[in-house]
């Protein structure tokens, strides 16, 4: 069997290609969805992907959440299907709530691109199985709006329930809260993080290593052993 | 045609770094005595027909569900006088 794992292309998206490309490099098959589709074209598993969905105009995430593409995927995804949100994508999946918390404009006001490390500290979500406990990765971190936040309640309950899955290092980029760079929800089925695995894939572009890799051979491996 | 403005504001206890920026500036174009400034977004929504309570209840649910996010932003919702 092979896995089906879409990404969606919303106006304003960007490294959409960048993730279907990744995902058949991993050894899956790539499905694009576009931001109108209500059907999944019987896809596994989805990628909402880094960009400008919307142009952000009024925050970033905030028109694509209610995207029909969203509509149906947000109900999937409370259903246990594998969701990652990688950025904007990241950003979506706050406004729809199926993650806590919200983005924030970076506390310094400038836009980051770097070579961002990280460490992994959850390895038992849908999309991180493949990475140790602890590992050390290092992936392309570029945005505007990366300042995690969220009421202190809701951040000792993620800290609590081991759902800070990335922890930036060497440094918060953006003034997030606890340098938390991505989280999971309970189930461990959707994952959203700023930085972009999928430019850490091939050797020759990126940071010149394939640490994101992980990502989409995780979900593989669920799926295939679902 | 009535409006009604929808006020957009961060919660007092999320940093605003823009605000910030704005602050900083005050004193150097010979503003003085500002202490802080925040900023946020307004909306200014042309209503067809009456702004009844009914009206008025879905401009709430709009801004509640869309305009604001009331995890980082707090809302307000009035009817401007004097169209």
């Amino acid at each position: 069997m092979t896995a089906r794992v879409g990404v969606v292309t919303f106006p304003g998206s960007l490294d959409d290609r960048d993730a279907l490309r990744a995902v058949k490099l991993a050894g899956a098959e790539p499905v694009a969805l576009w931001h109108r589709d209500t059907d999944l074209h019987q896809v596994d598993a989805v990628v909402l992907p880094g960009g400008f969905s919307y142009g952000d105009y009024l925050r970033a995430g905030a028109i694509s959440r209610f995207s029909p593409v969203m509509e149906t995927i947000i109900e999937q995804a409370k259903a246990g299907m594998p969701v990652l949100g990688i950025c904007n994508g990241f950003q979506v999946l706050t406004e729809s709530h199926l993650l806590p918390g919200a983005m924030l404009r970076n506390n310094h006001l400038h836009f980051v691109c770097k070579d961002q490390k990280l460490r992994v500290e959850n390895n038992t979500t849908a999309w991180t199985s493949d990475y140790a406990q602890g590992q050390e990765i290092m992936i392309p971190l570029k945005n505007m709006d990366g300042r995690f936040t969220a009421d202190r309640r809701t951040i000792d309950e993620l800290e609590a329930e081991g759902r800070v899955v990335f922890r930036y290092l060497d440094g918060n980029p953006n003034g997030s809260i606890d340098d938390i760079a991505g989280i999971t929800n309970a189930a461990g089925n959707v994952v959203g993080l700023m930085p972009h695995p999928e430019h850490a894939v091939e050797p020759l572009i990126g940071t010149g290593g394939t640490d994101g890799t992980g990502f989409f051979t995780s979900i593989i491996k669920r799926l295939v052993n679902a | 045609m009535a409006r009604v403005v929808v006020d957009v504001m961060l919660k007092p206890e999320i940093l605003d770094p823009q605000g910030q920026a704005v602050q900083r500036a005050l004193p150097r174009l010979g503003f003085e005595g500002i202490a802080d400034v925040r900023q946020g977004k307004r909306f200014e929504l042309e209503v067809e027909g009456p702004v009844d309570e009914a009206a008025l209840a879905r401009i709430h649910q709009a801004a509640e569900t869309f305009l604001a996010n009331t995890v980082i932003e707090d809302f307000v919702v009035r009817v401007e006088e004097g169209q």
